[in-house]
């Protein structure tokens, strides 16, 4: 069986990337026909403009840039650890931006300004890759890094429900369970322009290690050898992925499994290469999150079902796949 | 390229690892590295391709290695190291090809050069019919040559290899060898650290004997393999022998216990 050549997949995934984008710009409760959206799109047609760039447009981009940065920092990890169970959670990036969540919720900021929940979930991720730095010190192995992630991870989470056991707010609760469900529903154009350049930032410093991490193939020694600065290229990947998956998760919550699973059913498909496996990744996690937004108006449009919970679903099952390939391999 | 050490010592948490280690590599030069387990042989080899920080004084070509950039030492000093570990199913030829990872520009596509390198190395290990397989497909031989591919691959002035032909059969011992032999003929400087005291003595130009972490001899095979010393350091009786191509070191029994065990 020959393997699709590289260009030809990259290609292939750039276009149903963009096909489900503007599909992604034609589901929605108002019922706008396929020419008067795009025409309104760039037009000034009143109140479907209106609908299209406040609304629609918003979701689109951020499910295209959220799905982008979850892929390929999941890629990015799993090279660099070499280990296909790896993505941004290991870091602990997630659950600090939900505690940042939960402080704004809690101290009511969250009502004063839209922007103040991303921006104290964005400062959570930030503080939590410092405090991942510092724990991790400047051995050259992968563990150090899962360590001080798990170890972030635990007092993030401990603190999350420390502030929510002594809320006197009793809708807090319920709001931090919904936003870690993850949604990309009700976002503003100020939620993108919030969250975009951090993303941007992310993906260009995190483009500038693919051959690192196809050094890292034959282990940390082997890839110093070959010229890989081993505690500059792993302070670029924290950093990087703290940004990008801080900005993205600041706006759309916790979206789980994109990270874990688009890297896991692209890697054969590039031939392992790392480097590959990263512009393969970003586009197939746009790919992913667009669809399952997709799916989430067009299942339950009334339940106003979470996106997180839509790619867990999806996701749950390609890990049990995952681990019983992993024990089929070490079996034989 | 010449690289050498001056009063090397190296320590890894309070340990004193390497010390005294006074040594240099010439160009055209296969250089074996000889000693019990745990002598340093390792770390001495880590240190040499400027992995691990380390006390006294360490020269390429008379110019501190620190003072390279990881790119500019990565064209020079090529390293093999123990761990044959590789993480995901690449293709060999994609294997080998990581070993011009620092002759490659950022998003750069693989040059002549690049091909050609990794050509050669598939041929010089005799890999061409497997190029295309994935790596999680092939025997523990077949493994450790396409990682000596790698290495030839990088075309370093110096080859720093961590037990080479461990696991290996006579054949593909023999075969290895022969290739660091080649290389250093054609004017490469090639340091293998090696267990087989008949292959190091009949093929090496010269032996460095660690024990302990200090360099208790070093010099022609013959003067460095002599019963007395491997007796002293390996704690064995060999049998010794020689034929027009040099020495033939058999280890027969030990000669005491090992300090390990009567603990």
């Amino acid at each position: 069986m020959r393997r699709l050549p590289f260009p030809a997949l990259v290609a292939l995934l750039a276009l149903l990337t963009a096909v489900l984008f503007a599909s992604s710009l034609l589901v929605g409760p108002s019922d706008i026909r396929i020419g008067d959206a795009f025409g309104a799109l760039f037009g000034n047609e009143g109140v479907t403009t209106m609908v299209m760039r406040e609304i629609r447009l918003p979701r689109a981009i951020l499910g295209v840039c959220v799905g982008a940065t979850l892929g390929l920092s999941g890629a990015v990890l799993q090279g660099w650890l070499r280990n296909p169970l790896a993505d941004a959670g290991v870091l602990g990036i997630g659950s600090s931006a939900a505690l940042g969540a939960v402080i704004a919720i809690v101290s009511g900021l969250a009502y004063a300004s839209p922007l103040a929940l991303p921006v104290s979930a964005l400062a959570g991720a930030g503080l939590a890759a410092i405090l991942v730095f510092a724990l991790a010190g400047q051995g050259e192995g992968g563990n150090g890094l899962i360590l001080a992630g798990v170890a972030v991870a635990s007092l993030t989470s401990a603190l999350t429900a420390l502030t929510l056991n002594l809320s006197a707010n009793p809708f807090a609760t319920l709001e931090i369970v919904f936003w870690s469900m993850g949604s990309l529903g009700d976002r503003s154009l100020d939620h993108v322009y919030l969250a975009l350049p951090f993303m941007a930032v992310g993906w260009l410093l995190l483009a500038s290690v693919g051959r690192s991490l196809d050094a890292m193939t034959l282990g940390a020694e082997t890839a110093s050898s070959l010229g890989v600065r081993l505690a500059w290229v792993r302070a670029i990947i924290l950093f990087a992925t703290a940004a990008a998956v801080g900005g993205a998760t600041a706006v759309t919550g916790v979206v789980g499994f994109v990270g874990l699973v688009v890297p896991h059913v692209l890697r054969p498909l590039v031939g392992s290469r790392p480097s590959r496996l990263m512009v393969a990744s970003a586009l197939g996690g746009a790919t992913l999150l667009t669809m399952a937004d997709l799916a989430v108006r067009l299942i339950l449009p009334s339940r106003d079902l979470k996106l997180g919970v839509v790619t867990a679903i999806v996701g749950a099952p390609f890990f049990f796949r995952l681990i019983l390939h992993e024990r089929r391999r070490s079996m034989r | 390229m010449k690289l050498s050490a001056r009063d090397l010592a190296v320590r890894v948490a309070n340990r004193t690892i390497l010390q005294a280690i006074d040594l240099t590599l010439e160009p055209g030069e296969f250089v074996g590295l000889i000693g019990p387990n745990g002598a340093g042989k390792s770390t001495l080899l880590r240190t040499l391709a400027g992995a691990l920080p380390h006390g006294g004084e360490l020269t390429l070509d008379n110019r501190p290695l620190a003072g390279y950039s990881a790119r500019e030492r990565a064209r020079r000093i090529g390293y093999l190291g123990q761990d044959r570990h590789v993480a995901w199913p690449l293709i060999v030829a994609d294997v080998v090809g990581l070993g011009r990872i620092p002759y490659r520009a950022p998003l750069s596509r693989e040059s002549d050069a690049d091909r050609q390198a990794v050509a050669r190395a598939l041929r010089l290990t005799n890999l061409e019919d497997l190029a295309s397989r994935p790596s999680d497909r092939l025997s523990g031989g077949e493994v450790a040559r396409m990682l000596l591919a790698r290495l030839i691959a990088q075309e370093t002035p110096i080859l720093l290899a961590d037990e080479p032909i461990a696991g290996l059969d006579p054949a593909h011992q023999l075969a290895t060898v022969q290739i660091f032999a080649d290389m250093a003929r054609a004017g490469h400087t090639v340091l293998a650290s090696l267990h087989d005291l008949t292959l190091a003595g009949r093929w090496c130009d010269r032996l460095i004997l660690l024990e302990g972490g200090r360099i208790v001899a070093q010099g022609a095979p013959e003067a460095v393999l002599t019963p007395e010393r491997i007796a002293e350091t390996y704690g064995v009786e060999a049998r010794f022998d020689s034929d027009a191509d040099g020495l033939i070191v058999v280890p027969l029994r030990l000669v005491r216990q090992q300090r390990r065990e009567v603990r």
